[in-house]
């Protein structure tokens, strides 16, 4: 590293950035949580020391075994037992494939035959299994503050729909979210039928607009794509199959015969997707109409020539992507974001017409009962409540009162509903305001049907009986039109059997519960598939961007906690946000120019004035932001929530309003002199210098395939005081190898081992003082120019060295190497000294400060892994390499006198990875798909220098960045691989 | 000082502190800690390795009376008409309300004793039977793997076709699992001996213990003594 790159490192403007890289550890995070200080803990500690040895003293408590009265014939206890079901992301199904110990859900994995899944979930997912169990759950039937029943609220529905009957239902409206249940969508018809003026509205806060959701891609096909605002790897219905397709088609082996599809970004806020582009550039939301029209225009007129520099800033990007695009004819695809306009989305549609991108990017059919603009939908429906017209309002999910747009009143219409019934899985903002709340099963606890965004249909089966007096979706609507109510089960075995009268259906209705998919074609060509014209509406058209200066907001859904579903979910809360890293809360994000500009500093309170709207949000200095635009992420502010989401944030929807859905121009801020601290995890983004992730270009891997991750043969091995020979050939070596250049840092990993590994959420002081408890982390560096920097991800786990720094400090022996190469820490031995953590050179261990699984309700604790100790306050824990799974693996395959097979043990990380980005195995196989990515030249130990010997290694993060670009735009991160080496 | 006072009042001024009792008397307290701490070190041994701490030969009360000793040895039933599982997964399984009542609808039907039992069918409330065989929350035994590998029923469990009411055979601490995993060979079973009660392991020569272990292909480098083989 020479002198003169480090100022690439330094990141102007920020101190508290600056500051945050010389301390590796937040101010007080030695300290005790406890008003206690060091000193009297001390004292205290010597008084009770002569005392504490009679802890162990209790005798063992007898504990009872509760066999069945009636043995069910399939379950044999201590054995998991899985089921296919589905879970939806804005109302689009993700197939998922349910554990269950003994009866209750314990881990959610993907459906690897599900279209949108592929085995892989989303973080949202992974959480569905926390929801389940919440005790803050609504739980019983309310009216107003008083619990009532289900029977008296058919009893009130019942002379309510008699009243309506002579109207022909001209009171009664219903509001779902985005739905695409067939049973639901069959049900909401027939409700039509029966009141004819009754009328059913959708409203979904963050659901894609209009054109986006009915256009699906095959990245497999793409060897360019241009992505303009859109976060199609992260966000979306299907966005799991997007990141396996495109990691796939950019996993280079052989330097020989290397390919990788290139990707071009242009967004205003950093995302997955513009994090993982070969070519990305920092534009306003309000530009991409521009560079929409560029693109198109340069297609449309082959322009192939050079265009003069110095037009704007995007021009060579523009020049470049729209190049490359005419060079891939058919084989090439543009994709607009969800938050774009209709006129961008016409463009882009118009630009892959003129390439012939049909094989990449197909229009299907439009999804049924998807209105064409919710939002005048919603408009007219709060017209009608507010002139007194709505008799019965069903409001199915959401939380308008809290998400509805900001200049539709939605809170004081709802007052003046006659009846107004929510049904909710947690009671919110609008079940304050309704009359009726109707508790929701959960997906797990229920029987439904839905769609994923090809069309596919699964049927939702449940695993578990509602944990409260819940009530189903479909019984809900069922109760306007039938009685005695049929239960979820026979609504949606009723639907599918009258589509298929033959003989055959009870087979292939228990063949689509096993497989979690509904294979028969002629299920899925239903009537209400027809296709719909795409109306272009032009409300949500944003004024043009004439003043250039001017800041324009951006309304983003939250990375962890959506539109504010997940607002009382402790895993998601937790979970690290991408870029910014932070924990429980939102941040209004401004680009380092921008605070530059106006002198402000992280953590800064500012006021946003936005077309007449104030909201006071802290600032969070986000290199890779736009210049002029500052984004804020909904979602939070819940006020009406469980104990977990109370007091997170700022509420953004409070400026959103419905000509700016997504961006508008016109805001403006005042510096209001308050300080606000965040709790983040990763305090600094940059490298120093170091090369803990090695990075390299797909020409320089087909040059010289070595220097990329230029790995430089380690220390020798018998350069050490221990056992040279230890591990050398002895049945498995556990090993793991992480594809940098396939991860896409969707954090996934992080929590599918909370999920697994029984790991508590710790709050956001505890965060801020680095005592989080993920077993695996995903870091995000950033090199280049601060303005628009690259950013790269590394997941890091216990890297389970051979030589393990930890294991020589510990003086009781609890964490210690087993044969096959993991390094074991022994709950049981641990007395806390915390010697290992000092002494690990990766940081990724943990240690309870506190005793966090006491106080868990009794739903909670059903969410715990049996297989897994539940760690108690004065113990190390850190990742095992799932090590309940190995065993697990091991009896079977003793069982059945065999070696385990490669690929048959799969730690959750992996498992839940919807890039394939991790890969584990038995390193003491050479066929092993482990062993093999070993030897790949791109292979290296992170700190692998101080022979620690990892177990788990990494594979060089490679970008394919096209050569024309490379001179001018990138030169810097480019510039800094050279220097190094 | 000796200016001022005589030596007869010196001596009467500073007298003897120790008489020569005191000699004894620090020997006895000086054994007296030893056998104090030995005595302690002892006692706590005891109390660690008595039944009162290890639950080893006290029968545990139960819902019902059930008696090993009459199901096993007076009706021959095979240990796996009731824990199912033993051979399949790491719980060897509990029977069922209405595995009991297959044989008790017919024999002793309307017995006082097995009143809980109808209670429960009739109720559909389970048993709850008291754990005999109780391990701490962070260690993960598995059944069928031992079955697999020729640890029969009565190597942990004992001489249950002679137990009234059940008792723990053994201490189940980690002393005593380490015993068999560090030697299996003189635990190991021919395969049709396994849920025999009354096999011992052949005294005189450990041959047929380490043709069996390398026949069921135990690992004997070690391995079985690693943390995480029950730790995890």
């Amino acid at each position: 590293m020479q002198p003169g790159a480090q100022s690439r490192f330094t990141d102007h403007g920020s101190p508290i950035i600056r500051t945050n890289s010389s301390n590796e550890f937040a101010p007080g995070a030695s300290e005790w949580p406890d008003d206690i200080s060091r000193r009297e803990f001390l004292r205290l500690a010597g008084a009770s020391l002569a005392l504490a040895g009679f802890g162990a003293c209790t005798k063992q408590p007898i504990e009872t075994i509760v066999p069945y009265v009636k043995q069910p014939e399939e379950i044999v206890p201590g054995k998991p037992l899985r089921f296919a079901s589905a879970t939806t992301l804005n109302g689009y199904a993700q197939g998922l494939v349910v554990t269950s110990r003994e009866g209750r859900p314990i881990k959610i994995e993907g459906n690897p035959d599900h279209p949108a899944s592929l085995g892989a979930t989303t973080i949202w997912a992974q959480a569905d299994l926390l929801e389940l169990y919440d005790p803050d759950r609504a739980q019983a039937v309310m009216r107003g503050e008083n619990i009532s029943t289900w029977n008296d609220f058919l009893r009130e529905i019942d002379s309510t729909l008699q009243a309506q009957r002579s109207g022909g239902g001209a009171g009664i409206r219903i509001l779902t979210e985005a739905i695409t249940s067939p049973t639901l969508i069959s049900q909401l018809q027939s409700i039509q039928q029966r009141f004819p003026n009754s009328k059913c509205i959708q409203w979904q806060p963050i659901a894609p607009e209009i054109a986006v959701a009915e256009t699906v891609y095959d990245l497999t096909k793409a060897r360019v794509i241009v992505a303009l605002d859109s976060d199609f790897l992260f966000m979306g219905p299907a966005a799991l199959r997007y990141a396996r397709d495109f990691s796939r088609a950019r996993r280079v082996r052989d330097p020989a015969s290397a390919a990788m599809n290139r990707l071009y970004v242009a967004e205003p806020t950093p995302t997955i997707t513009g994090s993982n582009a070969d070519h990305r550039i920092a534009a306003a939301a309000r530009d991409m109409l521009g560079i929409a029209r560029q693109i198109a225009t340069r297609i449309a007129s082959r322009q192939r020539s050079s265009i003069l520099k110095g037009e704007t800033k995007y021009d060579s990007w523009i020049q470049a992507a729209a190049e490359d695009l005419l060079a891939n004819r058919g084989a090439s695809i543009a994709i607009a974001g969800q938050t774009q306009t209709p006129e961008v989305h016409e463009l882009v549609a118009e630009i892959n017409r003129q390439l012939g991108n049909e094989a990449v990017g197909a229009r299907i059919a439009k999804l049924p009962s998807r209105p064409v603009n919710q939002l005048d939908d919603l408009r007219q429906l709060v017209q009608e409540m507010g002139q007194g017209k709505v008799e019965l309002l069903i409001i199915l999910g959401g939380n308008p009162v809290y998400n509805a747009p900001a200049d539709i009143e939605f809170a004081s219409a709802l007052r003046n509903v006659k009846t107004s019934v929510h049904h909710t899985l947690h009671a919110d903002e609008t079940s304050r305001i309704c009359h009726w709340v109707i508790p929701a099963a959960h997906f797990l606890e229920t029987w439904s049907d839905v769609r994923a965004f090809d069309g596919a249909v699964s049927i939702v089966q449940p695993l578990i009986e509602p944990l409260y007096a819940n009530i189903s979706t479909h019984e809900i609507i069922a109760a306007l039109v039938e009685q005695p109510v049929r239960s979820a089960y026979e609504i949606v075995r009723e639907f599918w059997r009258e589509r298929n009268q033959t003989a055959q259906f009870d087979i292939e209705w228990r063949r689509a519960l096993s497989d979690g998919i509904l294979q028969n074609p002629s299920w899925n060509t239903s009537s209400e598939g027809a296709e719909e014209s795409v109306a272009a509406t032009t409300t949500l058209s944003p004024a043009s961007s004439e003043k250039p200066s001017q800041l324009e907001i951006l309304f983003r859904a939250d990375a962890c906690v959506l539109d504010g579903r997940y607002a009382n979910n402790s895993w998601l809360q937790e979970l690290p946000r991408p870029f910014t890293k932070l924990t429980w809360e939102n941040a209004a994000l401004i680009s380092p120019e921008l605070a530059a500009r106006e002198k402000i500093d992280n953590g800064e309170v500012v006021e946003l004035i936005f077309r007449g709207r104030k909201l006071k949000a802290p600032v969070w200095i986000q290199p890779g932001q736009a210049e002029n635009s500052i984004t804020l992420h909904l979602g939070y502010g819940r006020t009406e929530v469980g104990r977990v989401g109370k007091d997170c944030g700022f509420n953004a929807y409070t400026l959103r309003t419905s000509e700016a859905l997504w961006f508008g121009d016109g805001l403006t801020i005042q510096k209001t002199g308050q300080k606000h601290s965040f709790a983040t995890t990763q305090h600094h983004h940059t490298m120093e210098g170091r090369d803990f992730l090695r990075t390299g270009t797909l020409a320089e891997f087909r040059a010289d395939a070595k220097r990329v991750a230029h790995s430089q043969e380690g220390p020798a091995r018998d350069e050490t005081l221990y056992d040279p020979n230890e591990y050398q050939n002895r049945g498995y070596a556990w090993g793991m190898v992480v594809d940098l250049g396939a991860c896409i840092g969707c954090s996934a990993c992080t929590i599918a081992c909370q999920a697994e590994n029984n790991i508590p959420a710790v709050g956001k002081q505890q965060v801020a003082l680095g005592r989080e408890m993920h077993w695996i982390r995903v870091d995000t560096y950033r090199s280049g120019n601060i303005d628009n920097p690259q950013f790269n991800h590394q997941p890091v786990p216990c890297m389970h060295c051979e030589r393990a720094p930890c294991e020589l400090v510990c003086p009781v022996g609890a964490t210690v190497h087993d044969d096959e190469g993991i390094n074991v820490q022994v709950y049981n031995r641990c007395i806390g000294t915390r010697y290992c953590s000092n002494n690990c050179p990766y940081k990724v261990r943990r240690f309870n400060f506190l005793e966090l699984n006491a106080g868990l309700s009794a739903t909670e604790k059903l969410a715990k892994n049996p297989n897994v100790t539940v760690r108690s306050r004065g113990v190390m824990e850190k990742c095992t390499y799932c090590i309940q799974r190995i065993e697990a693996a091991r009896i079977e395959a003793e069982l059945e006198n065999r070696s385990i097979r490669d690929g048959e043990v799969v730690p959750a990380c992996a498992q839940v990875c919807p890039a394939e980005a991790i890969i584990f195995g038995n390193i003491h196989d050479p066929n092993s798909r482990v062993s093999k990515l070993k030897r790949l030249p791109t292979n290296y130990g992170m700190l692998a220098e101080l022979n620690t010997r990892p177990r788990t290694t990494y594979l060089a993060k490679l970008r394919n960045p096209n050569p024309a670009l490379v001179i001018s735009e990138q030169r810097s991160v480019n510039g800094e691989q050279h220097e190094r080496t | 000082m000796r200016d001022s006072f005589s030596n007869k009042e010196f001596e009467l001024f500073m007298a003897q502190l120790f008489s020569p009792r005191a000699n004894v008397y620090s020997r006895v307290i000086l054994l007296g800690i030893v056998i104090l701490f030995c005595g302690a070190g002892w006692a706590t041994s005891t109390v660690f390795w008595s039944p009162y701490t290890t639950y080893v030969g006290v029968p545990f009360d139960q819902p019902v009376p059930f008696s090993h000793k009459h199901h096993v040895s007076d009706d021959g039933i095979d240990c796996r008409f009731c824990h199912t599982s033993v051979e399949k997964s790491a719980f060897a399984g509990m029977p069922s309300t209405q595995t009991c009542m297959t044989c008790h609808s017919q024999i002793f039907s309307d017995a006082p004793v097995l009143a809980p039992v109808r209670e429960s069918l009739s109720t559909n409330t389970p048993l709850k039977w008291n754990r005999v065989y109780d391990l701490p929350d962070y260690v993960y035994f598995n059944h069928s793997i031992h079955i697999a590998k020729g640890i029969g029923c009565s190597t942990c469990h004992g001489r249950i076709d002679q137990m009234p009411l059940t008792w723990r055979a053994n201490t189940l601490y980690m002393k005593w699992c380490l015993d068999c995993h560090r030697q299996p060979q003189k635990y190991v079973r021919p395969r049709d001996k396994l849920y025999d009660m009354t096999w011992r392991s052949p005294r005189t020569s450990s041959t047929q213990g380490a043709k069996l272990v390398a026949q069921y292909h135990i690992d004997t480098t070690g391995r079985l003594t690693n943390c995480s083989v029950c730790h995890r």
